[in-house]
């Protein structure tokens, strides 16, 4: 058989997916270009050409940058927690003990768990009448009173990301484990016989394994963390007094809320954007890791 | 082997004491919640352990009596089932002949990475249109156009589980069945496709674990009771007026034990698919 024809055949096969593929995904995505630069309503109105209106108004509100800010923070401080806890479950779980396979599997339990089962679950327990965190912390004598996880500024935030964090650092830990157990024995075995320490092993024995794999978690969940809405939807809905407002929530607020697709398509377009660069990063990192190995 | 002294000993089971704590306590305290009656709940100091335990709840979201909780928690459960059901079928038909290509066919193998670019799409970004779309094709509020849409996220997801699946069944089986003279429609149907069938049924459930926790696109798309699925109606709950807190945490339960459960028992695809995800980006 020729090239050309299996060329053409696997096109010819791969001509449902593209079909569906433009219709829900390239179609879509042209067309929030083209709102970006009109005033369209979500409902009604076709909207006139405004040119880069909408991108002067977002890019120059506060709104976005407080967005930013605080999507950023988020992000951030939610996967260095994550990172950092799931490295030493796993180093954890890949010791010698009773009741290791159980405790493995327990780990798939906050990962299987949907995202708004999670979101419930921690806005109960933050109740500020009757949650389990206030009741717990009275009673060890922490707070004298209870008080509103999420209705403070100062503290929903926080809220948000200790939730996060309980959901994803068993994935991190699954993925970093997998890698550990790739480890030759022979090598950390040498390495004790040359004396080095626990912490000159980790650096120099166990990191080399791990750098790869974990260079892929940390970018997948950066970008996940970026695109948060479902969890801050259910825990805060963007409250209280915005400081909850990830940019997810703010697209949705102006596209849907406020009806003005317009603007939301171009503050959408600038998420896709900032995603954009995190992806390619990890496209880069996923070839050099690739390359190291 | 390393000689370990009781103190490093006691240190690791302390730890992983902490951990199953810290792993289980959440989940554990839904459950709680789930069976106790409303008094323990609202009791100060709380009741961690109910007095009597209370099932009746079960009973109230399973009921379809007309206009109760019960019904519309029901119709939702119905809903996703569809929803998830559908939306799998279809990015699994058009998955399998895109993905057996990409992996036969080096020259067209760079079209997964757009497939892939696709998949870290923020849904914000299609959002729009896409609600315009099914306005229009009167498909708002309908679990044909949630599942429709719901392709975004699962065609490429399943294109690439697929992908990687078909890379290890050997061409060498595919050439000597066509040497022996069987038309490319016979290899793939006798012989590649049998040969894929777990990671085909691996895809599925996974596809359908990604359908089952959507939230974003239901909550636009869907407005009452004949399309608004799970993840939908327990957000109405959560924020809801709803005073009985055990309600809300029966309803998380019974939506979060299909996937607990398929999760557990896919333990090992899962891991693997994890870590080959890893490896091969």
């Amino acid at each position: 058989m020729s090239g050309t024809w299996i060329t053409t055949r696997a096109w010819l096969l791969m001509l449902p997916l593209l079909v569906v593929m433009i219709s829900v995904i390239g179609w879509p995505l042209i067309d929030t270009v083209r709102l970006s630069f009109t005033d369209a309503k979500l409902v009604g109105t076709e909207g006139t050409f405004v040119g880069l209106a909408n991108y002067a108004k977002v890019l120059g509100g506060s709104n976005f940058q407080r967005a930013l800010v605080t999507t950023t923070w988020f992000a951030v401080v939610s996967v260095t927690a994550e990172m950092v806890i799931g490295v030493l479950a796993a180093l954890l779980l890949n010791q010698q003990f009773r009741g290791r396979t159980a405790l493995r599997a327990l780990m798939i339990l906050p990962w299987a768990l949907p995202t708004v089962v999670n979101a419930t679950l921690w806005r109960l327990i933050y109740n500020p009448e009757y949650g389990a965190l206030n009741a717990a912390l009275t009673q060890i004598g922490l707070i004298d009173s209870y008080r509103s996880w999420l209705g403070e500024p100062g503290s929903a935030l926080t809220a948000l990301i200790v939730a996060d964090c309980w959901k994803n650092f068993p994935l991190v830990a699954l993925i970093a484990l997998a890698a550990l157990q790739a480890v030759p024995r022979d090598i950390t075995a040498a390495s004790l016989v040359d004396g080095a320490g626990p912490f000159n092993r980790f650096r120099y024995v166990i990191m080399p394994y791990l750098a790869g794999p974990l260079l892929v978690a940390l970018v997948l969940r950066t970008i996940e963390a970026f695109k948060v809405f479902d969890l801050v939807w259910v825990m805060t809905r963007g409250g209280p007094a915005n400081s909850t407002r990830t940019l997810s929530i703010l697209v949705y607020q102006e596209a849907f809320s406020f009806q003005r697709a317009g603007s939301g398509a171009s503050l959408a377009l600038i998420v896709t954007l900032l995603v954009t660069v995190l992806a390619v990063a990890y496209a880069a990192l996923v070839r050099k890791a690739a390359g190291a190995t | 082997m390393e000689r370990q002294s009781p103190l490093f000993t006691a240190f690791i089971y302390a730890s992983a004491l902490l951990l199953a704590a810290v792993i289980l306590a959440p989940v554990l305290w839904l459950f709680i919640m789930s069976i106790s009656s409303t008094a323990d709940l609202s009791a100060k100091p709380l009741n961690w352990w109910p007095d009597e335990i209370d099932l009746s709840r079960y009973g109230v979201l399973m009921t379809t009596l007309e206009n109760s909780a019960g019904a519309a928690f029901v119709a939702s459960l119905l809903n996703s089932l569809k929803v998830a059901g559908m939306a799998t079928l279809a990015a699994i038909a058009v998955a399998i002949p895109s993905a057996w290509a990409v992996s036969r066919t080096p020259a067209v193998s760079w079209s997964l990475y757009a497939v892939i670019a696709t998949y870290m799409l923020p849904p914000v970004a299609l959002a729009v249109p896409l609600y315009m779309g099914l306005a229009t094709l009167g498909l708002l509020n309908s679990v044909f156009g949630l599942a429709l849409v719901y392709l975004t996220i699962l065609a490429p997801f399943t294109t690439w589980l697929l992908k990687s699946g078909f890379d290890s069944i050997p061409k060498e089986i595919e050439s000597a069945a066509m040497i022996d003279g069987a038309r490319l429609d016979q290899i793939l149907r006798l012989i590649t496709l049998p040969l894929a069938a777990p990671v085909m049924a691996t895809s599925a459930l996974f596809a359908f674990l990604l359908a089952w926790d959507e939230f974003f696109y239901a909550l636009l798309f869907t407005s009452d009771l004949r399309a608004k699925t799970l993840t939908v109606a327990i957000a109405d709950l959560a924020g809801g007026r709803v005073s009985d807190y055990g309600l809300i945490a029966t309803a998380g339960v019974l939506a979060a034990l299909p996937p607990v459960l398929i999760g557990l028992i896919m333990q090992k695809a899962l891991i693997s698919g994890l870590t080959s995800g890893g490896v091969k980006g």
